[in-house]
């Protein structure tokens, strides 16, 4: 152990941490901006590039990065003296010489780390008056928005991108004034291999990455008389919305979320976790089909938009091997605008379908022309809360109701999807029920949860052994698929979530800087919704069997693969 | 290039195949490339990207990085004029704006008949000499203004007697 002083008080702590990580165990708090510990990815980003945290040494005359200085025995460190703090607010006062100060209009304002910094920092002036950077934004895309002017070159995004996920679209460009994090050419990023993740919307600590918003079209379509708007809400969102609204991280509001969105206006609130039991019922009868008709095993889920971009250009050669099913939120739109819109005598023309999801890959995904337009919006949680505060709308005082009928009943299968392992879980219980005649005993398979960035368990079937893959995080699928095509993979199914942590974790939640403790908070919520459901297993939801009874047939019917399913593309690798 | 591509991407090809280990290998790639091709586009950097199993967004982060390495054709004769702050204090502006009235050429640009390209370096490396320039690769050190002309017509007549 190693002996430091901070202020004056005394610590012990391991060797090889930082000045920061010691004075945060003292409750200390020196601001920082480029460093980012994405606990929940499995890294960190720590250049030491912004000098923000930097601290006092006794008996040093240059003041260093807190950040990235390792500490040793008798270090004795000042993070509040006149001349460091003074450091701090010229570098800040530096970043904002060259930094947009449009805050009022900003997508970031009040979620942007050097607002938070200049704030702060008692910062009250624009000290430096000097040469700004320019650069186009790229609005390219459904679902992010670049804009480096507002970038501060902390380079967290390119750490997710590169690093954790191992897409690389990111990289710093030209040096000076001119740089900026852009892509390979300065291309739009609609033009390189983004599998619009949002995990960099997510890091980005200004308004440098910010999602598309899509509000105003949404509103346009709940004012119009002629349109019938239904919406649906993903697993995730009831359990992070609250947070929007100052509640406890992982709080569930699923009541409150159906009471808001229709008081919003929707003409009719859904759940999309009836879609995912939906999914189940089709993911688990492909599964078996593979493996009776000796059919490409593993099977990998296909719920996530972003993780089928990845395999679409980065393992072209592998595209029969995802399960073709659409995910939730699209087999939803296809079922509303035909079986949903007999059933309510509505012309499907006139029907709009809205998808609140914790994803900003679901934006890109319902314009890929495979789904048909059958999703017409998709909302994050951020708009959706976003609405709710236009509209006026007392979150707290919302009281709870439930889903309308025909397509809001949903098993506790469904609501494990917006986790990473809750997607094969809920495919395992169906699957179980198909090999042996009979539900699980227990419908938690407890082997298949957790946070591991790779995991893989084997559940008993009657005489089956399902050999079972989970990967979170793109970098950790790529591994998986290696093995795949290098015929190493004993699997019979694998699921995959782009987002470390899962669907919880999105790109389009309130943001959560990859920390553990929230991701992991919000996973355990949909578990406890889950043990709470009365029905456990996607087959036994009632709607759902009335849906194949009037309509689908049975899983896998040719009907459900004109709706339900789905195709691939091969895409270029760089 | 068209003509004769793919001989040439075969030559990038086998410098890359015999390097011990590409990890770490992109700068030194790109100055084969460049020697190769002339200058790196789009589809060299790619090609390169692919080779050393890295993303194109980094081989354009670090080709944009380093203003030795171009993206553009260049012309037949190549001045580089070192503008570090050792030739800078000796004069190598004069020296630059000499070429530019001369060449009757903006520097950082290839003249429109493809003979010339004049272009501003940092530093080369070469500061005892300064100010220096390189000529198709051939450095000239310790320049005044008026040995200008006599390498510029050095140059053509170099080309005539081809």
């Amino acid at each position: 152990m190693v002996n430091i002083k901070i202020n004056n008080l005394a610590v012990q702590v391991e060797p090889g941490t930082t000045i920061l990580e010691a004075a945060r165990t003292l409750g200390i708090n020196i601001p920082t901006l480029c460093y980012m510990n994405m606990e929940g990815a499995g890294c960190k980003n720590a250049p030491g590039s912004c000098r923000v945290c930097m601290v006092e040494l006794e008996g040093r005359a240059n003041l260093v990065p807190a950040c990235v200085t390792e500490v040793w025995e008798g270090m004795a460190v000042r993070t509040n003296t006149p001349r460091a703090i003074k450091t701090r607010r010229t570098v800040v006062e530096l970043f904002l010489s060259n930094h947009p100060k449009d805050c009022l209009v900003c997508e970031r304002n009040r979620h942007c780390e050097l607002q938070t910094l200049a704030a702060e920092l008692n910062i009250r002036e624009n000290k430096y008056d000097g040469k700004m950077a320019r650069h186009e934004k790229d609005t390219s895309s459904m679902s992010l928005i670049r804009d480096p002017e507002k970038c501060i070159l902390c380079r967290r995004c390119e750490t997710m991108c590169n690093e954790v996920q191992t897409v690389g679209v990111y990289s710093a460009v030209n040096r000076s004034l001119e740089t900026t994090v852009s892509t390979a050419f300065n291309a739009p990023v609609t033009e390189t291999t983004c599998t619009f993740c949002g995990q960099c919307v997510s890091v980005c600590p200004t308004g440098a990455l910010t999602q598309t918003n899509h509000t105003s079209e949404v509103w346009t379509a709940i004012a119009d008389p002629e349109k019938f708007v239904v919406v649906q809400a993903a697993p995730a969102i009831r359990v992070a919305l609250g947070e929007m609204f100052g509640m406890a991280v992982g709080a569930r509001v699923t009541g409150k979320m159906v009471s808001g969105l229709r008081r919003l206006g929707f003409d009719k609130v859904y759940d999309t976790n009836f879609a995912a039991d939906l999914t189940v019922m089709e993911e688990a009868n492909e599964l078996l089909d593979r493996i009776k008709n000796g059919g490409r095993l593993p099977i990998l889920t296909s719920c996530c938009p972003a993780w089928v971009k990845f395999i679409e250009h980065q393992f072209p050669e592998l595209l029969d091997v995802p399960s073709t099913c659409k995910s939730p939120h699209e087999m939803f739109g296809a079922i509303a605008k035909t079986y949903l819109a007999e059933k309510l005598g509505v012309d499907p023309a006139k029907m709009v379908v809205v998808s609140i999801m914790p994803c900003l890959a679901k934006k890109y995904e319902s314009a890929r022309e495979e789904m048909g337009r059958n999703v017409d919006f998709v909302l994050t949680t951020r708009e959706l809360a976003a609405m709710l505060r236009e509209a006026g709308i007392n979150f707290h005082a919302l009281p709870d109701e439930d889903f309308d009928n025909i397509m809001g009943e949903s098993t506790g299968a469904g609501t494990i999807f917006g986790t990473t392992g809750g997607v094969i879980e809920a495919t395992v219980r169906t699957a179980v029920h198909a090999l042996t005649g009979q539900n699980p005993a227990d419908a938690a398979f407890t082997q298949l949860r957790g946070t591991d960035g790779i995991r893989e368990a084997t559940v008993k079937a009657g005489d089956t052994e399902l050999k079972i893959g989970i990967a979170n995080g793109l970098g950790n699928a790529r591994k998986l698929l290696e093995a795949v095509r290098d015929g190493k993979s004993q699997y019979h199914a694998i699921e995959i979530m782009a987002c470390p942590g899962g669907c919880v974790a999105g790109g389009g939640q309130p943001y959560h800087g990859n920390n553990q403790s929230i991701i992991k908070e919000r996973a355990a919520s949909l578990y406890v919704i889950d043990g709470e459901k009365p029905l456990r297993c996607a087959h036994d939801n009632a709607e759902i069997k009335a849906l194949y009874a009037e309509f689908l047939e049975k899983p896998g019917s040719h009907k459900a693969h004109d709706l339900l399913h789905t195709a691939y593309v091969k895409r270029e690798k760089v | 290039m068209e003509k004769n591509e793919k001989a040439l991407f075969a030559e990038l090809d086998a410098h890359i195949d015999a390097l011990p280990s590409k990890q770490g290998a992109l700068i030194s790639v790109l100055h084969k490339a460049q020697d190769i091709f002339g200058y790196l586009p789009r589809e060299v950097q790619t090609h390169v990207a692919q080779k050393l199993d890295i993303p194109a967004s980094k081989v354009y982060g670090v080709l944009t990085f380093y203003s030795f390495f171009t993206m553009t054709q260049k012309g037949k004769n190549r001045v580089n004029v070192c503008m570090g702050t050792a030739c800078f204090v000796r004069g190598a502006d004069k020296i630059l704006h000499k070429f530019e009235r001369d060449l009757n050429m903006k520097a950082n640009t290839t003249s429109e008949d493809g003979l010339w390209s004049l272009d501003a370096l940092r530093c080369i490396g070469a500061c005892g000499l300064a100010p220096i320039i390189t000529v198709n690769g051939k450095s000239h050190g310790r320049l005044v203004e008026d040995d200008v002309t006599g390498i510029i017509e050095a140059c053509l007549a170099e080309e005539g007697g081809k």
